[in-house]
């Protein structure tokens, strides 16, 4: 159990590229930090540098008491599980498991107490005499998160483990990481692309672009009031609707005058549109249905705003009874509004 | 592309049958033509059916050798290939893994430079330096020699090449993996690299193993001492030594024992390529 701390990290490849640019991060003892953001956002980057398989340019990372910036990564007290596992694939599931203690001088009593114990803990026992390669992707998986496990560390660090996984795999599988991280208590850093499992894995969340934060917080702080543009375009699916101010201005649709200074976007997110006029101050507008798709519980409504070829997109509950090409008029309630600078790419307010 | 057709089908077991005569009948030539007694071949008419002499003629290669002619029993000849054989062979393995694993795995300057120079010593086999070569062997004192045999022929390209190209195909996370687990780049190389590159190396030690069997003029360049003599330079001191007729049916018993150690080490290894085909461990 270790808390970890980022002090304005940065990684400059050999190259002159600018990987992971002033990033401080303070991961307390215990918590889920997710790691989300776009290909190519530095945050593999950030993971492997708080693993040791990346040198840090410049910055202080300490794992608890400790500064661990020219450690080698056995050092570190940490266990990382890998994007394509990487087990051993001479090695039968224990051994893959105990490889790491076993290096590490652990007695052997205790190396099959803690593997034993892994396996049970993930359902594995039954397979700990085949190789990687009579697995299936899931169980493999469940290996790849024993080897983490067996080694006790003080902090777990996932790079991306759900992404060669089938879809319904994925979803059981972020819940059992859940549910096994919130047994354990370890701390841990998770890197994702996936805003969904970010937002449901994290107890806090930091959204990457570029090499910089763009905000961290809860996973209900970012979705409720994204500090970016960009972060509200990643955050949330479908994203979030983005219409110039001037428009709603020029429409005259009900709008409170005293919007934040230099606000010239308007965020609004498809599942706080409405067809029915909700209480209080609301926002109204009109547009022409383009394409109607029902996707079970729910329909997507894409809509071309009245006067202008802006694309909203709408997310109603059922399939409302209605045709594309007819005019519909929108509402939305004024607090369900994300005032945006286009300057500046903030959040105005 | 694979059709059913009855005339197809014959057509192209009668290639393969015909391609395979062309490869076997020599083989089949030698071995009855060690089975017949001495005076056969003068001849001048191949026998095609085993003859009477198979155990004599084979006793006498193995325990007499043809000692007026200035070749020794054949047992230590074969010794002595194998001895040669299986030094390059290991030499080679051993040190081309270890380049191709410093080349892959460490960054270090000239790293590039390196394997090119590596890399350029294909373009000279012995044969091209053997002048150069046979004067520093000379010098270091190694000829008649089991290492002067052997060491001049042990730097290899290929292997080196063939191991650096399977060592990229091994996935990166699992050398950044083993790291985590506390392993040292030794350990890595022991615990994960070489296990996974057994069947590769199956392979070249086959191929090596043949390659340091058949060399010819390189041991007769440096050996003059009997105790050294090879095999294969050993048939070639028979057919031409003495100066009496070639004893062909004594050269054909020594070229039938002299091919069953590649054979033995091919069925061995065998086992190990289909393995290796079978099973993908990546």
């Amino acid at each position: 159990m270790a808390s970890i701390l980022l002090d304005n990290l940065h990684k400059v490849y050999a190259g002159g590229v600018q990987a992971v640019t002033g990033v401080s991060l303070d991961v307390k003892d215990g918590e889920m930090i997710v790691l989300v953001g776009p290909s190519g956002c530095g945050k593999s980057t950030l993971l492997r540098m708080v693993a040791g398989l990346e040198t840090i340019s410049s910055g202080t990372l300490k794992i608890g008491d400790r500064v661990v910036n020219n450690l080698e990564p056995a050092d570190r007290d940490i266990a990382m599980v890998f994007q394509n596992y990487a087990l051993y694939p001479h090695m039968t599931v224990y051994n893959n498991l105990a490889y790491g203690l076993k290096n590490r001088k652990t007695p052997k009593d205790e190396i099959d107490r803690r593997v034993q114990e892994a396996a049970a803990m993930l359902e594995i026992a039954p397979f700990l005499d085949r190789k990687p390669r009579n697995l299936s992707g899931g169980q493999r998986q469940r290996v790849a998160m024993g080897r983490a496990l067996v080694r006790e560390p003080a902090a777990f660090l996932f790079d991306e483990p759900l992404s060669n996984l089938d879809a319904k795999l994925r979803v059981q599988m972020r819940v059992e990481i859940k549910q096994l991280q919130r047994r354990l208590g370890t701390t841990s850093l998770y890197v994702t692309h996936d805003q969904l499992e970010a937002l449901t894995l994290a107890d806090r969340l930091v959204v990457l672009n570029g090499g910089v934060i763009e905000q961290v917080g809860t996973p209900m702080e970012v979705y409720n009031k994204p500090a970016s543009l960009f972060v509200a375009g990643f955050i949330g699916s479908p994203a979030m609707n983005m219409v110039p101010a001037e428009y709603l201005r020029e429409k005259g649709a009900v709008f409170p005058a005293s919007l934040p200074q230099g606000t010239d976007l308007i965020g609004i997110r498809p599942d706080e549109l409405t067809l029915i006029p909700p209480e209080g101050d609301q926002l109204a507008v009109s547009g022409k249905l383009m394409l109607l798709e029902p996707a079970g519980a729910e329909s997507h409504l894409y809509i071309h705003l009245e006067g202008s070829d802006q694309p909203i997109v709408m997310r109603v509950p059922g399939v409302p009874d209605m045709q594309e090409g007819e005019t519909i008029c929108m509402h939305a309630s004024i607090e369900a509004l994300h005032p945006f600078s286009k300057a500046t790419g903030r959040r105005t307010g | 592309m694979v059709e059913n057709n009855r005339w197809g089908n014959f057509f192209a077991h009668l290639v393969l049958i015909l391609g395979v005569a062309v490869v076997v009948f020599p083989v089949y030539v030698a071995v009855i033509a060690s089975t017949h007694p001495s005076g056969t071949f003068l001849r001048g008419v191949m026998p095609l059916l085993p003859g009477p002499n198979a155990l004599e003629n084979y006793r006498t290669v193995i325990f007499e050798g043809r000692s007026r002619a200035g070749t020794p029993p054949i047992g230590g000849m074969l010794w002595n290939s194998f001895i040669m054989a299986m030094a390059i062979t290991l030499g080679k393995l051993s040190i081309s893994i270890l380049s191709a694993f410093a080349i892959v795995y460490f960054r270090f300057p000239g790293r590039i430079f390196f394997f090119w120079v590596i890399f350029l010593t294909l373009m000279l086999p012995v044969e091209v330096r053997i002048v150069p070569t046979f004067e520093v062997v000379a010098n270091l004192g190694m000829l008649n020699s089991f290492a002067g045999l052997s060491i001049p022929l042990i730097a290899s390209a290929t292997a080196t090449f063939l191991f650096r190209q399977f060592f990229m195909t091994v996935p990166e996370e699992l050398m950044e993996a083993a790291r985590v687990d506390g392993a040292g780049p030794m350990k890595f190389f022991k615990d994960i690299l070489l296990p996974l590159s057994i069947t590769n190396i199956a392979a070249l030690f086959v191929i090596m193993f043949i390659y340091g069997w058949n060399q010819y003029l390189w041991p007769l360049l440096i050996t003059t001492d009997q105790e050294y003599y090879t095999i294969v330079m050993g048939i070639q001191r028979m057919v031409t030594g003495g100066d009496s007729e070639p004893l062909w049916h004594l050269v054909m018993a020594t070229v039938t024992l002299a091919a069953l150690p590649p054979i033995l080490v091919i069925l061995f290894m065998q086992r190990l390529f289909v393995k290796g085909l079978t099973e993908t461990e990546k």
